[in-house]
Order: C-alpha cells, then structure tokens, then sequence
C-alpha cells in the first residue's frame, strides 16, 4: 500500500488516488505527419523500468488534481512529486 | 465448513526418482532460453521433440520455475472470444489432454471444468456471444442459467438480494486445473532427458551483439554463445529486452492470488467472475484457491496492495457465503506482463535470432504446453507458425490487434 503526497491534500492512501501511467508523454503536434510506426509507438509504447518511473496521478477521491510523481517501481518508494508542467527532477539512487 | 487439518482430499504422487542435472554451462549452444519458467521449459521441450534441436540451454536467474509458475492459480481453459486466441488456447488445451502420459508425469490434470459468471445484461449477451464464437471454433461450450450454475457447484448463492446476482455463465466442461509446479517439473525432466542443460542462478546481464544479430548472452557465470536466443522471462520481459536494444509494448503490473487452509471438497469445478472479480477453484490437497486483480500501477513488487485482495475478497464471500468462515493461509503476487490488447506476443525481434515469448499478462499458465510448442517453431524454422502469427510485434502497427480484454479474465 502506497502513501501518495498529494501536493493539494498531503499524504493520503493509494485508494483516494487513480494512476495515469507514464509522465510527459505529449500528444503529436501534427498526427498526420506521424508514419503507422510512430504512431503506434505513440499508442502503445510506454516506459517499463525496474527503477525510477515518472508517472501521473489524480488524487481523485480528494481534490481531482493531476499531478506527476516519480516512483521506485521495485521498492514503490516515492522519490519526487511535482506540478504538471514542471520539469522531471534530477534524481540519482533507485533500484538499478 | 470445518477445516480439516491434515487431511488432504487428494495426495500428491510421488515424484520420479530422479528430475534434472545441475550442469555446469557450456561455452556455446544452438539455442539459449532465458527463463525456466513453464513456457521457458516447455520451449526446450517442444525444440527437443518437435524439431530434433537439443544442443539447448535455459538459462535461469533463480530457481527452476520459482517466477510466476510458482505463483499462479493453475486454471486452463480455451473459452477466448477471438479466432486467434480461441486457435492457440485451444491448441495448447489439446496438448494438456496428452501431457501426463507424453511426460510420464502425473501432474493432477483435472477437466473439472471452468464456470464464467454474468452479473449484468451487459456480462450476459457478452458471454452467449462468447458460448457461440467458441462453438463455431469447435470449443466445447454451454449457457448455464442460475440453476444450472447451482447444481454444477451448490455452495454458490444464486440469490437475488446481493448488489451482483447471478444471471447465468458460459461453461467450458474440458476446463480445468493442474498442479503448477509438478508441471514445470515434468517438463524440466523430460527437457533433461534430451541432454538439455537447465542451469539455474544463472542471470542474463547483458546480450552479445555482432551488428544487428545477437550471438551470445552475457550472464554472472561468463559468457555463453547462442546461435539464436528466446526470452521467456514474463514480467521481467521488457527489463530484459531493453539490454538487447528492443522495446516490447509491455507493462509490468503484480497480479495477487492467495490460498485458503485445507477443506473437505467443496467446490467441484472452477468458479470465475470478471464483473465482480474473483476466481476460486479448491486445489487437489483441499485448499481454495482464490485468484484477485491487478495493481493499477506498475510495479515489479512481488506482493501487490492489501485493498486488491480485500475487494476479492468481499466478492468472493457475496458469491461463497460459506468462504466467511475459511482462514486465509497464504497470499502472493506475480508480475505480469500486460500488453495493450491483452494477447502475447510471440515473434522475431528487429535484433536478427534474438525472440520473445512475453504479454500473456494475467494468463500463461493455460497457455504453457500450446506457447512452447508455438515458440519452439519460431526459433527453430525463424519464423512463427499460424498459430502465432497473429500474436507480432507488428500488429501494434499495422492495428491488427486481438483484443482479449473480455476473455482475458483478469481485470486490467
């Protein structure tokens, strides 16, 4: 069980919070200049470290706002959590 | 329902006197599998019997079928929805009814069949549609009303007075259980027989390149030379390809099962519910075996979040109200690997002689006969047979996909 920080709210369980998957994944500017494999990579690809992931949340049993965490995806410790729009800290450390 | 300690419903069998070497590994093999997981064991099998390649080493990072085939709930079954699916789950159903006498191994097959609860209309028309795509697919299958489903398995509570009731399921009769570790023992023995090397605590670290073809794998015991290498690592699919250069459309999540003490036989097939999620079937020595979600989030911890198991739980005592009284003896998770259609993927690599076996998510288990057989094709002839051809890297390009979501079985 996870104790998220919400940047809003403060630390609350997992339970209050729904996940959005991988940070700083943007939208094509222009889709119709992406061929079939960009595409597809834009669909389906994401990130799968065993380390440090940037990831979205909603604290959506709270105050509904979005916000970026960047978690230890072996040991589920949080080492970061930052607005939408804020730069990925510079973090070392993680599982390798 | 009182629990009967010491008393089990079914002894195991005894094991054959002798199972595998240990042996030290080579400096080179015709084939190297990552992975001594069931689909791992059943490739080497499958290469050994099927295409006369024995010059064969599964390369284990811990021990022998101690991942995911250690920590599933041993359900097989073929009632997929698509084509595609219905064709290699099928296939692999298929060869489960010869296994325990090709392997000359009692691995406790058992087609006590496998019930797929409808708790709306929704869930309904979804699974009469399931009933008569698996028929047109020569799948044995049947519509239970809720009186059926009680006189098939008389602890459920059909009542009409819980937030879910039962309005019926699909039932597939050749369903059934296995017991999970006895089969990947008996794959590793007969794999052995053929001089195959298993060397366990052996861990992949690296790949040996020479341009765009992988020639070897760089492991903590040296390096060995492979003229072509499959990966079968499940959960760690994705960590492991990443060494190769390739990204696979993967996410890793803990899929969480749990088991119950001992009981008199009670629950004589096997039990799923999607809608209300939980699936139970009682194990041959008497424990209920009870399978949950997924995390929502990815994850590589092998244990997964209490609210997981709590939800199951509550939807398992609305179904079983006699499961009140039953104390929880031992929970686990495994890492899956999930794609975006909840189907594998079994292909080639952009790396030449370099293949993967991964994506079966919250499902292998069923699959391990059907999957080696269909590997072991594509790496000894380099290209997939029919049967896993639609499951390529490519459809995540060209759209083709096969979306299983609805018969996957798992909530993800």
């Amino acid at each position: 069980m996870i104790l998220i920080p919400c940047p809003e709210c403060g630390p609350r369980d997992e339970v209050e919070f729904h996940y959005g998957g991988q940070a700083h994944v943007a939208h094509p500017e222009d889709p119709y200049a992406l061929t079939d494999e960009e595409w597809g990579r834009f669909l389906f690809y994401r990130e799968n470290p065993k380390g440090l992931f940037a990831e979205r949340w909603v604290h959506a049993s709270g105050c509904r706002t979005w916000f970026n965490v960047v978690r230890d995806t072996a040991t589920y410790r949080i080492a970061a959590v930052y607005r939408l729009g804020d730069p990925r800290p510079v973090l070392t450390g993680g599982t390798p | 329902m009182a629990p009967l300690a010491g008393a089990p419903t079914q002894a195991l069998p005894e094991h054959p006197e002798f199972l595998w070497r240990n042996p030290e590994p080579k400096k080179s093999y015709d084939v190297v599998i990552v992975g001594a997981g069931g689909h791992g064991l059943a490739t080497a099998y499958y290469l050994a019997k099927n295409h006369g390649i024995t010059n064969v080493a599964v390369l284990e990072r811990g021990w022998l079928a101690g991942g995911n085939m250690a920590r599933n709930t041993a359900i097989i079954r073929s009632n997929y929805l698509w084509d595609e699916s219905a064709a290699i789950y099928e296939h692999s159903l298929k060869l489960w009814e010869g296994l325990p006498d090709e392997l000359e191994y009692d691995f406790l097959f058992s087609q006590r069949g496998v019930m797929n609860l409808a708790h709306t209309l929704g869930d309904v028309r979804e699974s009469v549609r399931r009933v008569s795509a698996n028929r047109l697919n020569g799948i044995d299958a049947e519509w239970l009303d809720p009186k059926q489903v009680k006189e098939l398995c008389p602890i459920i509570n059909i009542g009409d007075d819980i937030r879910y009731p039962v309005m019926g399921a699909t039932y597939q009769p050749r369903a059934g259980i296995a017991k999970h570790d006895h089969v990947a023992w008996a794959f590793a023995r007969k794999a052995d027989e053929y001089g195959i090397d298993l060397i366990q605590n052996c861990e992949v670290t690296g790949f040996v390149k020479e341009g765009d073809r992988v020639v070897g794998v760089e492991t903590n015991r040296g390096t060995i030379n492979a003229g072509r290498v499959g990966l079968c690592a499940a959960g760690h699919s994705s960590v492991l390809a990443t060494l190769a250069g390739v990204e696979l459309p993967v996410q890793s999540h803990p899929l969480q099962a749990l088991v119950s003490e001992l009981h008199l036989p009670v629950h004589p097939t096997v039990v799923m519910s999607n809608h209300v999620h939980v699936y139970v079937s009682q194990a041959h020595k008497g424990e209920l075996v009870m399978g949950a979600g997924v995390d929502g989030y990815t994850g590589y911890g092998q244990r997964g979040g209490f609210h997981v198991i709590e939800k199951q739980m509550a939807a398992a005592v609305e179904l079983f109200p006699i499961f009140a009284r039953a104390h929880l003896l031992r929970t686990w998770g495994g890492i899956v690997d999930v794609t975006m259609d909840a189907s594998p993927i079994m292909d080639r690599t952009p790396v030449d002689d370099l293949f993967v076996n991964c994506g079966w998510g919250t499902g292998g288990f069923k699959a391990t006969p059907g999957s080696g057989w269909a590997f072991a094709h594509t790496i000894a002839t380099g290209a997939p047979h029919p049967l896993n051809a639609p499951f390529s890297l490519d459809r995540f390009t060209t759209g083709a996909l096969i979306d299983e979501h609805g018969a996957a079985g798992v909530a993800h």
